[in-house]
């Protein structure tokens, strides 16, 4: 751009200085803010000191261990079916949408403009107890007579996947679309199945857009607890409940802050191995 | 429908099945919003009326709820777009000391889940004894949306050919008139899309919002309030009606590109 080119060393700068303030102020402070809280002790009525606690994270990962293991085993369950169930229709629309591309991208996206407690809402509706997939499934002896869905982790890990597709379904699109097909085709000439050229060279090809997917899938799912309050019972609830209930109904901070630093360390963890796994050094752009 | 015929179009079916998943709860709030509920939850099926419609802010708070959601979803939109195309513009036009370490740090909040960020901000908002209310969530929304508006700027930048300025700077222009006249055109349509993004993930966050809203009321947090008590249909009114113009905007949008495609 340069209109600022007589000071050039100084122009990213300040161009970067009023966002950066506000992500410094905003995002990296509090979360420093977090840990401090983390490491309090005391009570709501006689309020929390600073007392380098570390017994908060040890009575965090103890007592609730179960909804820890739980927000990951959902997590990872949901994005595994999101990532089955729409990488065929990316790959359709990527290769077989044609002109209607761009329509049937809006179809994948429109689902978001209903606001994500409404849309869980309606899954609670159409899984309730009468609804009519509770019936069909009993009908076909998936679910025994009397059964339920809704209220189970079935009913959350459905949920979660649904809310969370388009962020598995776009970026698997974005890579389909970059795909050269004279390189597929290449595959063909050399006698290469259908099936092999998928394997060898369609897949490998899209594999930044899976990545992607993947991460933009679990981290919200991880940290979720919208679904397992509508959609499951307390025996599902995941450590975003439990984080929930302790800020903002227990006012217990120092428990909840020592939880969720514990769940974004590990987050945090899990996607620097999974890109070193699968070797992506440019996830930050 | 014949075997032969679906193995050949397994895709085809595959992707209408998924078409269909994705698209029956919206069915469903739409259906319900013409719902005559007998009780206090809008979950069975009990007759048709307009009424929810025409009487789309009968429930206390409603309105004012909407209200507020629309107003933090635009100063956000505006105020996220500004600082994150200032900064998509620094990392793709310069090299410079602490490039990486930026990039990290916007990548950062896109990877930490909502409940770790709307908790720290609480944390630090109750250590400074802030009142919570209209400027936090203001603060809040701000603070999620200025990664995603990086992100989707920096995307235009990059495929941005610089021969363009170049020429116009040779034709006498000035480095601001160039700006406004070559760049700011190009990129225009990246600003808009980051500020339609940011206004969207701003009407639609509950989890953040829920954290350091205090006293106010958003939309999705009288959707939360609502849920646990009775859900009127004017609820899902609010819902479809968002859904129906955001949808509208879109599709307008699609056919103006078909058409600008086939001119070019």
């Amino acid at each position: 751009m340069g209109f600022l080119h007589q000071r050039r060393g100084l122009a990213p700068y300040l161009l970067l200085a009023p966002g950066m303030l506000w992500l410094a102020a905003f995002f990296l402070v509090p979360l420093g803010f977090l840990v401090y809280q983390s490491l309090q002790s005391g009570n709501i009525d006689f309020g929390y000191a600073f007392t380098w606690a570390w017994g908060n994270y040890w009575s965090a990962i103890k007592g609730y261990r179960g909804e820890f293991e739980r927000s990951f085993e959902y997590a990872g369950l949901a994005t595994v079916i999101a990532l089955v169930v729409s990488y065929p229709v990316a790959y359709w629309i990527a290769f077989r949408g044609g002109r209607w591309k761009n329509l049937l991208l809006l179809f994948i996206v429109a689902p978001f403009f209903v606001t994500y407690l409404i849309r869980t809402l309606a899954w609670e509706t159409i899984l309730s107890d009468h609804g009519f997939v509770v019936r069909l499934l009993t009908d076909i002896h998936l679910v025994s007579p009397g059964g339920r869905v809704l209220a189970t982790g079935t009913a959350v890990v459905a949920g979660i996947t649904y809310n969370f597709l388009p962020f598995m379904a776009l970026p698997l699109y974005v890579s389909l679309e970059q795909i050269d097909q004279s390189l597929v085709e290449a595959a063909g000439d050399l006698y290469a199945s259908k099936w092999i050229a998928f394997l060898r060279v369609t897949f490998p090809l899209s594999l930044p857009g899976v990545v992607a997917g993947t991460l933009l899938t679990f981290i919200p799912a991880a940290g979720d607890f919208i679904n397992a309050q509508l959609l499951g019972s307390p025996t599902s609830h995941m450590i975003g409940n439990v984080i929930n209930s302790k800020f903002n109904e227990l006012i217990d901070y120092p428990a909840a802050a020592a939880m969720s630093f514990i769940l974004m360390a590990i987050i945090l963890g899990m996607v620097l191995l999974y890109a070193r796994a699968v070797g992506t050094e440019k996830l930050t752009g | 429908m014949s075997l032969a015929f679906v193995r050949r179009h397994v895709l085809t079916v595959w992707s209408l099945f998924f078409f269909g998943y994705l698209l029956l709860p919206i069915a469903v709030v739409a259906a319900f919003s013409f719902n005559q509920p007998r009780g206090r939850f809008n979950f069975t099926w009990e007759g048709f009326t307009w009424s929810n419609w025409t009487h789309w802010n009968a429930i206390p708070g409603i309105q004012s709820a909407v209200e507020l959601s629309l107003e933090i979803a635009l100063i956000a939109s505006i105020l996220a777009t500004g600082l994150g195309t200032l900064m998509a513009l620094a990392l793709v036009r310069y090299g410079f000391r602490g490039r990486a370490t930026t990039n990290f740090i916007v990548f950062l909040p896109l990877s930490t889940p909502e409940i770790v960020l709307g908790a720290s901000l609480l944390t630090l908002f109750l250590n400074f004894s802030t009142p919570l209310g209209f400027w936090t969530i203001l603060i809040a929304h701000v603070m999620f949306c200025v990664s995603f508006a990086v992100v989707t700027v920096k995307a235009r930048l990059v495929g941005f050919d610089r021969h363009l300025e170049e020429a116009a700077m040779d034709l006498g222009a000035n480095e601001w008139t160039t700006f406004r006249k070559v760049t700011l055109p190009l990129i225009a349509p990246a600003i808009l899309a980051a500020l339609l993004l940011c206004f969207a993930i701003s009407v639609d966050d509950f989890v953040v919002t829920y954290f350091v809203a205090g006293p106010r009321v958003t939309f999705p947090i009288f959707v939360w309030g609502a849920a646990r008590v009775a859900t009127p249909p004017q609820i899902n009114v609010i819902g479809i009606g968002f859904f129906v113009i955001a949808v509208t905007a879109m599709l307008a949008n699609v056919v103006l590109q078909n058409r600008r495609a086939q001119r070019a």
